[in-house]
């Protein structure tokens, strides 16, 4: 079979390196084939280009001129030049240029640390600035509204968050106002950047231009450590980062991924306090006379054990749909044949799409694992669920959201917390939330995702999918 | 003709034929002295020949890049698939250029029929026609005009449709692709090329861009035939044709004057424009609008008015906006005040444009107010090395072309407020 016409290939050489791409590639992105950024302000693979800020000149033999890599096709047989000295010295120019009414406030700037002026003057930028004597252009900043703050001193006019509402969000509140140096961002005046996925413009802006008043002055980019997961927010399954300072989820950043591409919508952006909550069940606890006693881990494994060696009839599974995959397939098997699993999802009606991008919404399922669950034969029939534990020989529940629900006393309750409705349980396990565990889950297209840990869990807390696989073994007779 | 002056004889008077008489504004008039007969020729032409009789005329685009007509037009989809349109460029804002609103004041009928006659070659089913904003005398006769042509049926009805559209402005809108973007009713900053117009212009459909002075021209040349055009040349057979130049600045007689191309500089300024007034002598010439390179006195009076011509003293035919300045001209304040216009003028897309016009006007402010530095002249140069061919456009080229050639030529002047020889300008000092 010979191959469509749409995958034709062009080869090419850049700085040295044969690289053979599909044809209409951009050369920014070919030259990421031969392990090259090109150093870029304006282009964003997730944005139309620009082509504005020229500091993707690049020199392609032969041509009189440079060429901007973000607005060039490949062309077979081309040569590329990105460090060529007039490449260089092009790039060190409009370096010095955006410097010029650029504020060196780095050291109260949120970006400092990961902003791309920073980077690329570091890299290569002038010593020195030859704009020594004139007044920098000054202008207050300015609340956009939702999350957002402008800071028109530091803007370099790249016009990514024009981009990104115009023709992604397709909500053009956002402009370029003013000609010149004079330029800046402007808002529609009757409107504020609430967009519910406007907060992208934070991530999108290469400088400390637009910030988020949620992470304003928290934290040094540096300090954050950073942990690969999946939102939480709803059955989208977008890619996130975590990012930690210390072992404190403090913000939550987009991955890239054929998911979501570059953007998280604001309610997953903003979904994280819950995971440094304070009253975290911090040792296992078991039931002694009417109350619940801290016990180590080998003392409450044998007990749950207890529970569940020789159980005859329905073991009653009632987890929540943002349990990862492993801990709901352990549990499964650890209640037998009597396996009945049930779920219960919260849904906000509507969903909040991101028009540019098609597939991607903000969904009504509000947890992240509803098809995992599903396709592990858990059901969506949490009250009946609730009905039949009261006569099952033993209910397991991997949910901390028990308002309003009784559970009979021969239940194995794995949380985070401790609500009213677990405190009848025979055991408590303290278990891992989502950012203290490694797992995965199944987002509404079937598609299984990983998530990594991204902090500790507190005191003596371990991931559910561990606890339940241990208790297996101890259940089928072997050492834990 | 040398409008508001009488003719002189070494001119070639074809576009302003008719400059100066408001009888020839109106329909009948303009009948009277044979107007719509070229079109009414053309339409009767297959396209493809009209474009060829345009290709053989040699005509180029006289807005400033010079670009053969004909073959600009035969870049269009000869299978039209998707509706053509075209656009008239009479956003005439480049300074000292002011040949246009002359076409359109006196004869607003030569340039519709211009229009006419190109969206027959182009099969453009409409044609927008871009006029400067600040053009109100010219937008109010275009309109009558336009009027008169829809109520006459030389328009509409599947003849093509025409709009006026007012520019509201901005220098930057007379950048084809600007102009473009202005139409829809987008900011107007111009766009990365490819695509090109003719592949996806106006509202991504294939569009033909000329100036008023480029379409005004093609109808003499459908009425007299492309040998007729091709004749009119004094010197480079590749530059035919006559073209309007606006003189302005410290001449006896400023106004346009036509003549063929292949005219010498130095008898535009001397006999047609009266020479320099008030006992003063020449310093230098401007030949092409304000984005082209300054002459000396010497280059400029050996300058030979064509594409090449231009090329070959250093600068540019552009638009033929001929801007004069004599000995008392200070050449560091002129530079400054033209690199002002650029960085006001400034769309603010690309970097080296939007911060180096402006940082350009604050060294050359600081200059004249006596606290310049040698080291300033070269720091302007490598600014002006860095914003020219960076860019989307060439508006930031055309800041920087005035500096260089302005430092290059007239060094001295600079060096004068630089070493104190010359007393600080007291509005910068």
């Amino acid at each position: 079979m010979t191959a469509p016409a749409a995958t034709a290939l062009v080869t090419l050489t850049i700085e040295g390196v044969p690289v053979s791409v599909p044809k209409g590639t951009l050369l920014i992105e070919a030259a990421k084939q031969a392990g090259i950024v090109v150093p870029h302000y304006c282009y964003h693979p997730g944005l139309p280009v620009a082509g504005v800020c020229r500091m993707c000149l690049v020199e392609v033999e032969g041509a009189p001129k440079l060429h901007i890599a973000c607005a060039t096709a490949v062309a077979e047989g081309q040569v590329v030049k990105i460090f060529s000295e007039q490449a260089l010295e092009s790039r060190k120019s409009v370096l010095e240029f955006l410097l010029i009414n650029h504020p060196l406030d780095c050291p109260i700037c949120d970006q400092a640390g990961e902003c791309e002026l920073q980077d690329y003057v570091f890299q290569e930028g002038r010593a020195n600035t030859r704009y020594s004597t004139y007044a920098k252009r000054f202008n207050p900043v300015e609340d956009f509204g939702g999350d957002v703050l402008y800071v028109p001193n530091r803007c370099i006019l790249c016009t990514r968050c024009v981009r990104f509402m115009d023709h992604v969000a397709d909500a053009s509140v956002l402009n370029v106002s003013e000609r010149g140096d004079r330029a800046f961002i402007g808002i529609h005046p009757d409107a504020e950047l609430d967009h519910p996925w406007a907060g992208n413009v934070v991530d999108l802006c290469p400088v400390g231009s637009l910030l988020s008043k949620d992470s304003l002055h928290k934290a040094r980019a540096w300090e954050l450590d950073k942990g690969p997961s999946i939102c939480t927010g709803c059955s989208q399954g977008c890619a996130i980062t975590l990012e930690t300072r210390a072992n404190t989820v403090v913000r939550i950043k987009p991955r890239s991924s054929e998911v979501n591409k570059y953007f998280i919508c604001d309610h997953g952006r903003f979904n994280y306090r819950w995971m440094n909550r304070g009253d975290r069940i911090e040792a296992p606890l078991v039931a002694d006379g009417g109350d619940l006693h801290a016990v180590d881990w080998d003392t409450a494994m044998e007990r749950a054990a207890g529970m569940l060696r020789g159980v005859k009839g329905p073991v009653v599974v009632l987890a929540s749909p943002s349990t990862s995959n492993e801990a709901l397939a352990a549990a499964k098997t650890l209640a037998g044949s009597g396996f009945i699993g049930a779920f219960r999802v919260p849904r906000v009606p509507g969903e909040v799409p991101l028009n540019g991008v098609p597939h991607l919404a903000l969904r009504e399922e509000r947890a992240p694992n509803v098809r995992g669950a599903t396709d592990l034969g858990y059901r969506e029939a949490f009250d009946e669920a609730v009905q039949q534990a009261q006569g099952a020989a033993c209910v397991i529940v991997l949910e901390d959201a028990l308002d309003g629900v009784t559970l009979p006393t021969r239940t194995l309750y794995l949380g985070t917390s401790l609500p009213t409705g677990a405190r009848n349980a025979q055991v408590v396990l303290p278990v891992a939330n989502v950012a203290e565990e490694d797992g995965t889950f199944t987002n509404r297209d079937g598609r299984r995702q990983a998530y990594a840990q991204a902090k500790a869990a507190p005191g003596m807390a371990r991931p559910a999918s561990w606890v339940l696989a241990a208790l297996a073994a101890g259940v089928a007779g072997a050492r834990a | 003709m040398g409008f508001p002056h009488k003719p002189h004889p070494k001119e070639t008077v074809v576009l302003s034929e008719h400059f100066g008489r408001a009888e020839t504004r109106s329909l009948t008039g303009w009948k009277k002295v044979g107007g719509y007969q070229a079109l009414t020729k053309a339409r009767g032409m297959r396209p493809a020949d009209l474009v060829e009789l345009v290709k053989a005329s040699g005509l180029r685009g006289r807005g400033g890049a010079g670009f053969p007509t004909g073959m600009k037009w035969s870049f269009m989809p000869k299978e039209k698939t998707k509706p053509h349109y075209l656009c008239c460029n009479a956003d005439e804002s480049e300074p000292g250029t002011f040949k246009d609103r002359e076409i359109m004041r006196w004869t607003p009928h030569a340039l519709i029929e211009g229009c006419a006659i190109a969206m027959h070659g182009i099969q453009a089913d409409v044609c927008y026609i871009y006029i400067r904003g600040e053009f109100t005398d010219c937008l109010a006769i275009m309109e009558t005009a336009l009027t008169e042509a829809y109520a006459d049926g030389l328009l509409g009805q599947g003849k093509g449709e025409m709009y006026i559209h007012r520019g509201a402005g901005a220098y930057i809108c007379g950048e084809e692709t600007a102009l473009m973007n202005s139409i829809e009713g987008r900011r107007g900053n111009p766009r990365i090329k490819p695509p090109f117009p003719a592949a996806a212009g106006l509202f991504g459909l294939p569009t033909t861009i000329n100036n008023v002075e480029t379409l005004a021209a093609t109808l003499h040349i459908v009425n007299r035939g492309a040998e007729w055009y091709q004749a009119m040349c004094l010197s480079n057979p590749k530059s035919v044709g006559t073209k309007l130049l606006s003189v302005c600045g410290n001449i006896a007689k400023p106004g346009n004057y036509e003549v063929a191309l292949g005219f010498p500089l130095r008898d535009l300024l001397y006999d047609l424009a009266g020479g320099i007034p008030n006992g003063k002598t020449l310093k230098a010439c401007i030949p092409g609008g304000s984005s082209v390179p300054i002459l000396n006195r010497a280059e400029s009076e050996g300058c030979i008015l064509d594409y090449e011509g231009c090329v070959a003293a250093g600068t540019m035919l552009g638009s033929g906006g001929v801007i004069v300045l004599d000995d008392s001209a200070d050449m560091v304040y002129q530079i400054m005040r033209l690199a002002k216009f650029y960085a006001h003028e400034s769309c603010a897309q690309c970097t080296q444009c939007r911060e180096g016009t402006a940082w350009t006007v604050k060294i050359l402010e600081k200059i004249l107010g006596g606290k310049g530095a040698m080291t300033d002249l070269d720091l302007l140069l490598n600014l002006a090395d860095q914003m020219t061919g960076k860019t989307i456009c060439v508006l930031s080229d055309s800041c920087a072309a005035p500096v260089v050639s302005g430092i290059k030529k007239f060094r001295g002047e600079f060096e004068a407020y630089i070493t104190g020889k010359r007393q600080p300008a007291l509005a910068f000092a």
